[in-house]
């Protein structure tokens, strides 16, 4: 071992890696590695309400609780906010800060928008006695659902601090990052939501 | 990522057009309506075809987020997001798969047990 190390001594150490080939998007990357986990989040949870999703413990079925046409406009609510959210993306391309603002704004809108008709569906599902710990479905739903929900909620929180980035900063590189990163985010939990309107409610209903 | 002189650059793999997001929008708001429809209306006879059929427009319009939505494609990223998406995809069909084909058999391969039984169960 000491021969290897005294074998170049006194010559200038040569490195290979002189930093020419790093990738890019390291952060862009790293950040879709992140959403590829949460994904096996989802599915895991998916998994537990495949198994578990008519488990009813002679509780109410789906089909008793689930008020499609609400689902429906939440469904609307997080498509809308996709395409303008990808509006601000656009804007960001074209260097113009107060447009990236205002279809920051509307997104977010309509991020509350969703949350706060989960939150009434949550509360009315609860008062009428068919709250998580009724049955095993009941607890799968709430998991999956309320799990999707409160990414939702925390990507509305990410959005608004990156307002205020935006605001006070500018569209500086660090700043487009952040936007990208947090396009992506929006964007996966629109499709998580995709499997979550198609598997829990819609086939949720059907005898 | 910004020491780099380019400055062109440094939001790369991210080209996003304002038609390619209205196509994704419109395609998904279509193959959002029809599963609603089929399901609300009650359009099909069996429910298990409508089943089958909400399922794959839900697979549908998963691929085409990710492609109108989240600019994915072979190149992004020299291929690597790609790969990532495609071994989750595998894992995920792994586990949803696996979790319902072995629970669906420990059900029907479980003793039958009489209502009364299950009522003094601890």
């Amino acid at each position: 071992m000491s021969s290897t190390l005294t074998l170049n001594a006194g010559a200038a150490p040569v490195f290979y890696d002189n930093g020419d080939h790093h990738p890019q998007q390291g952060t862009l990357l790293g950040f879709w590695l992140y959403l590829m986990s949460d994904c096996l989040v989802f599915a895991v949870l998916f998994a537990v309400y495949a198994v578990l999703g008519r488990s009813y413990a002679a509780g109410p079925t789906g089909a008793e609780l689930f008020e499609l046409p609400v689902v429906a406009l939440n469904t609307a609510l997080l498509l809308f906010s996709s395409i303008t959210y990808g509006f601000a993306m656009i804007a960001m391309q074209h260097g113009k800060k107060n447009a990236v603002l205002a279809w920051l704004a509307i997104t977010g809108l309509l991020g509350l928008g969703f949350l706060s008709l989960e939150i009434t569906e949550f509360a009315h599902l609860i008062h009428e006695g068919a709250g998580p710990q009724r049955s095993a479905f009941l607890s799968a739903f709430f998991t999956l659902v309320g799990t999707h929900g409160l990414h939702v909620a925390f990507g509305t929180i990410w959005l608004v601090t990156l307002m205020a980035q935006v605001r006070k900063h500018g569209l500086i590189a660090a700043n487009k990052r952040r936007l990208v990163c947090l396009s992506m985010f929006w964007h996966f939990l629109d499709v998580v939501w995709i499997g979550v309107f198609t598997f829990v409610y819609l086939m949720g209903v059907l005898p | 990522m910004s020491d780099h002189a380019h400055d062109h650059h440094d939001d790369s793999g991210y080209h996003a057009t304002v038609k390619g997001y209205v196509v994704g929008f419109l395609l998904s708001m279509l193959l959002t309506a029809i599963p609603f429809w089929l399901v609300m209306g009650s359009v099909l006879p069996s429910p298990r075809v409508t089943a089958f059929v909400v399922l794959a427009f839900a697979a549908v319009q998963m691929v085409v987020h990710m492609v109108y939505f989240l600019h994915m494609n072979a190149k992004a990223e020299g291929g690597w997001s790609l790969l990532a998406l495609v071994f989750t995809a595998g894992l995920v069909v792994i586990m949803l798969a696996g979790s319902i084909w072995v629970m669906y058999h420990l059900n029907t391969n479980m003793m039958p047990m009489a209502a009364e039984a299950m009522r003094n169960m601890p």
